[in-house]
């Protein structure tokens, strides 16, 4: 949940990127991370296992600039993708602003995209949220890989709704940012559309 | 999906003295109050070498996973926990459901003091967060939020 302090002047959002394991989520933080510039970002904490999967979350946290002589912070997490932390899953979703989520365009992949997906509508539902009255942005990665599925086969399985979606390949950083503007941009525009109530 | 959380100036300046209060009733390092979504608040003490927005976020992902096991084990939230170290220890409690106080201290304070004065220190924010509550739902003045326009929005992704 954003919070709004009137005090420090800040505008903090939380956002997730989610997706099925392998698929590139802690790429794009890395990414996000190397290219930033120093006075923007915090530090980058990883979670975990000792085979560099995410055991817990990632978290990035970065500003923005400002808005009206408020600064804006995000904070950027990623879950875990491997089917047996669900229950971790659930937690990192608690407060979400705004979510990212990272397809891995591989054919062999596309079961797991499923599912990914699925488990999040769910876990979001659980939380109290739904999924297409929330900042959502797509991100197809790995699309320079030669077994990449069809953008459009990817569409109608991932992205019925038609939310806002980019390609992306997260190791060179093609798209990486892109999506970051337009799920942080997307969050502004809800908060505001909100109007805090 | 509910609205934002705030802070308000006159709390945070209230909160803030609290926490300035519990540093130096309990002989704490440090004290630091953090949203449950792992957003720092307010702090008091030795902070300087302390990375507070890492500290934080890893304390609400500690303080939701503690949490998730007290549900398994069908219990009310666990809403105090104790980390021994062996230089520092760490004291971290919900308050009010809506923040973390997380109390560091060494061999200059004691467990027990802490609770003691953990536990006033909670009662007092508890308090200052309903009026904070009170404040927001009843919030007739100007919001940030009213005053943002899309060219505002626009205008911080420009390159």
């Amino acid at each position: 949940m954003s919070f709004i302090n009137y005090s420090s002047r800040e505008i903090n959002c939380k956002l997730v990127y989610y997706g099925p394991g392998l698929g590139g989520k802690t790429t794009n933080l890395q990414f996000i991370y190397a290219r930033t510039s120093p006075e923007a970002k915090g530090k980058m904490i990883s979670l975990a296992t000792e085979t560099e999967r995410t055991l817990f979350f990632d978290f990035l946290p970065l500003s923005l600039g400002e808005i009206r002589g408020f600064k804006t912070r995000f904070h950027l997490y990623t879950v875990p993708g491997q089917v047996f932390y669900d229950a971790s899953r659930k937690l990192i979703l608690k407060g979400v602003d705004g979510v990212v989520f990272v397809a891995d365009s591989q054919n062999e992949r596309m079961e797991a995209n499923i599912e990914s997906l699925e488990n999040l509508r769910q876990n979001l539902i659980e939380q109290g949220y739904n999924l297409d009255k929330l900042p959502y942005i797509v991100q197809y990665n790995k699309r320079d890989l030669p077994n990449a599925a069809p953008l459009d086969e990817m569409r109608q399985l991932l992205n019925p709704s038609r939310a806002p979606e980019f390609e992306a390949c997260a190791t060179t950083g093609v798209g990486v940012f892109e999506t970051l503007k337009a799920i942080a941009k997307a969050v502004l525009t809800e908060l505001k559309r909100g109007g805090g109530g | 999906m509910s609205g934002p959380e705030v802070m308000f100036p006159e709390e945070q300046k209230q909160i803030a003295i609290v926490c300035q209060r519990l540093h130096r009733d309990s002989n704490a390092k440090a004290v630091l109050l953090i949203g449950r979504d792992g957003q720092p608040i307010a702090e008091a003490g030795e902070v300087g070498e302390i990375d507070v927005t890492s500290l934080s976020s890893l304390t609400a992902g500690n303080v939701a996973a503690t949490g998730g096991i007290s549900k398994i084990l069908r219990e009310k939230d666990f809403t105090s926990q104790f980390h021994e170290g062996e230089k520092t220890h760490v004291h971290i409690t919900l308050v009010a459901g809506r923040a973390i106080l997380v109390v560091l201290f060494d061999e200059r304070s004691s467990l027990g003091l802490v609770r003691l004065r953990v536990r006033r220190a909670t009662e007092e924010m508890a308090r200052l967060f309903e009026q904070v509550a009170r404040k927001a739902a009843s919030q007739t003045g100007p919001s940030i939020l009213n005053e943002i326009t899309d060219a505002d929005i626009d205008k911080l992704f420009n390159d």
